[in-house]
């Protein structure tokens, strides 16, 4: 009776979390509902685990006696995997941000992987169907779990340069072939076929390779791409989930899972497109650095210019469109940023944002950043409706941003950037470009030919610093002028 | 729990293609400024994993079973945890712009 009661508590609770977190997806997807759209979300993801903990009177009669056991478990591993994600997630840095989202989807994957590595350890998984669906769901959920590590220290710069070597495709198909032998050959050996090699030997292996193949597929991707593969995995993950969900015999895990496998490809496309690039493309292009780095493309040189006298010149412009990139993150600088961008308006000057769809290290994370600084909506454009407009602005101010606006991709067939659709900054009348340091090489590795164009000046330093130096000097113009 | 949700292989499939096709239309037309919270987003909602891992780690009947569970809670809440304050804290920044739009002109 009791477990009857269990099994409708945990249907509801599911089915409401299935509803919710549906609901919360649509609700983040508009501007105006989005903060409310992740407390709905919470709100599903709350009643499922509370839910879940109702299995304990649903249990199978094996585990009857480690009932205590498996509880005490539950309640420790949700308490130090929930803390600490928790923790880390709030404290750490808004520019860390495309990071964290890597390292939780890994955990997603790990979790998805998990769960079917207990199936087949158990034997839970009956008949030809269940085992293949948990197979397929084990495969992607541990290549999205090593990737996503992978992508992670790549967005870290724990890895900083592209991983390639000769006949790696050839190393990966065998990869892929060999999981889907060890696949094959637990199936064969668990629906009571002959077994080559014990049947823990040849789970381990199918999980090493999925998890080989994971780590092989990122490695040799670069920086500027990580993006779009994060957007893979984070499909992949869901798609692992509602897998898992359906061996399970969970539709709430099927449907969420599945929400998010569709919705992360969609993502995945539109990114893409956003870049000029197929996803293929993407992910088995050659990437060579070394053809489009030839000093031979380069003419003339940088030119260094103070940061008060680039404030004042944009300060007697008509027209200022403003480029944030990577760089403006890093150094914590929106605000600042934005204080310039105040005294600039205040003084008559037309000051718009131009945001490139994959500037910083994931689409959208430049608009974040901007938000959080308090700047309107109504001041930041995309690209395609704003890139007409640098050919009548009198100065384009490039601040932490690099490949977005390289000229190279428009030209440059051996540029690994070239077609991907660039910010025209370069068209300005005069560019200005704030940067750490000199040498043109952005995070692809690709040099800058904006950087050597007669028209362009370098302000080398942090950004947020060059940004308080650049109010000073409108703001003492402004105290000389009274 | 097999009395009240049983799931056949077509009842699965048909759950799986309208949860697609939601999901397709859900993220349909979102402007690009919430590419980003909407991945976090939706890498949130896939944490409901953490059930699943519930679901095995309770019904665990050997040591290893009972390793293999622990992991996936512990990965599985760290992935709804996580999710969830990176996901709130980006979209806390969303404010509606009433009093900046006034800046502008």
């Amino acid at each position: 009776m009791i477990g009857v009661i269990a099994q409708c508590i945990i249907a509801v609770s599911g089915f409401a979390a299935a509803f919710l977190l549906m609901y919360g997806l649509k609700r983040m997807s508009s501007p105006a509902t989005a903060a409310s759209g992740i407390r709905v979300a919470g709100a599903g993801m709350l009643g499922a685990v509370v839910g879940a903990y109702f299995y304990a009177f649903d249990v199978d009669a094996a585990a009857k006696p480690h009932l205590l056991v498996n509880l005490g478990l539950a309640i420790v591993a949700m308490g130090i995997g929930g803390f600490i994600a928790g923790r880390v997630g709030k404290t750490v840095k808004i520019t860390a941000m495309p990071q964290m989202v890597a390292i939780f989807n890994s955990m997603g994957g790990g979790a998805a992987g998990s769960i079917a590595a207990v199936e087949l350890v158990g034997h839970r998984a009956n008949g030809l169907t269940q085992l293949v669906v948990t197979l397929l769901g084990a495969s992607i959920g541990s290549i999205s779990f090593s990737g996503s590590i992978i992508a992670w220290a790549k967005l870290d710069e724990v890895l900083k340069r592209p991983l390639q070597f000769r006949g790696q495709q050839v190393l990966n198909v065998a990869i892929v072939l060999a999981t889907v032998a060890f696949g094959a050959l637990t199936v064969v050996a668990m629906t009571g076929g002959p077994a080559l090699l014990p049947i823990s030997t040849l789970i381990l292996s199918f999980f090493g390779c999925a998890m080989l193949f994971g780590i092989m597929l990122t490695l040799p991707i670069g920086g500027a791409d990580m993006p779009v593969v994060m957007s893979i995995f984070n499909a992949s993950t869901g798609v692992a989930v509602g897998l898992e969900g359906y061996v399970l015999g969970n539709p709430a895990l099927m449907i969420s899972g599945m929400v998010v496998g569709a919705a992360g490809s969609l993502l995945t496309i539109l990114m893409a497109q956003a870049m000029n690039r197929s996803i293929l493309n993407v992910l088995f292009k050659k990437f060579t650095v070394e053809a489009a780095g030839k000093p031979g493309a380069i003419v003339g040189e940088e030119k260094p210019a103070q940061a008060s006298d680039a404030a004042i010149d944009m300060r007697y412009a008509k027209s200022v469109i403003i480029v944030p990139g990577y760089g403006l993150a890093v150094s914590q600088g929106q605000q600042k940023l934005y204080d310039f961008v105040k005294l600039l308006v205040a003084a008559g000057v037309s000051v718009k944002f131009a945001i490139h769809p994959v500037a910083g290290r994931m689409p959208g994370q430049m608009d974040v950043l901007l938000a959080e600084a308090g700047v309107p909506y109504d001041m930041i454009f995309q690209l395609a409706d704003i890139n007409d407009q640098f050919a009548t602005t009198d100065v384009a101010l490039v601040i932490g941003a690099n490949d977005v606006v390289n000229p190279a991709a428009r030209t440059d067939k051996s540029s690994p950037i070239y077609g991907m659709p660039i910010l025209n900054a370069d068209k300005a009348k005069k560019c200005y470009v704030v940067k750490r340091t000199a040498g043109g090489k952005g995070y692809s590795g690709v040099v800058n030919t904006l950087f050597y164009l007669p028209d362009t000046l370098m302000i080398y330093g942090d950004a947020a610093a060059v940004c308080g130096e650049m109010v000073e000097a409108v703001k003492s113009l402004g105290a000389a002028a009274a | 729990m097999d009395s009240l949700m049983t799931v056949n292989v077509f009842t699965g499939a048909y759950i799986f293609m309208l949860a697609a096709f939601a999901g397709w239309v859900i993220i349909g037309n979102v402007p690009a400024i919430l590419h980003t919270p909407l991945m976090s987003g939706s890498n949130f909602v896939h944490g409901i994993v953490v059930v699943g891992g519930l679901f095995v780690l309770l019904n665990a009947s050997s040591v290893t079973e009972q390793t293999i569970g622990f992991v996936a809670v512990l990965l599985g809440s760290g992935n709804v945890a996580g999710g969830y304050t990176v996901t709130a804290r980006m979209l806390a920044m969303f404010k509606p712009s009433v009093v900046p739009a006034k800046q502008k002109s």
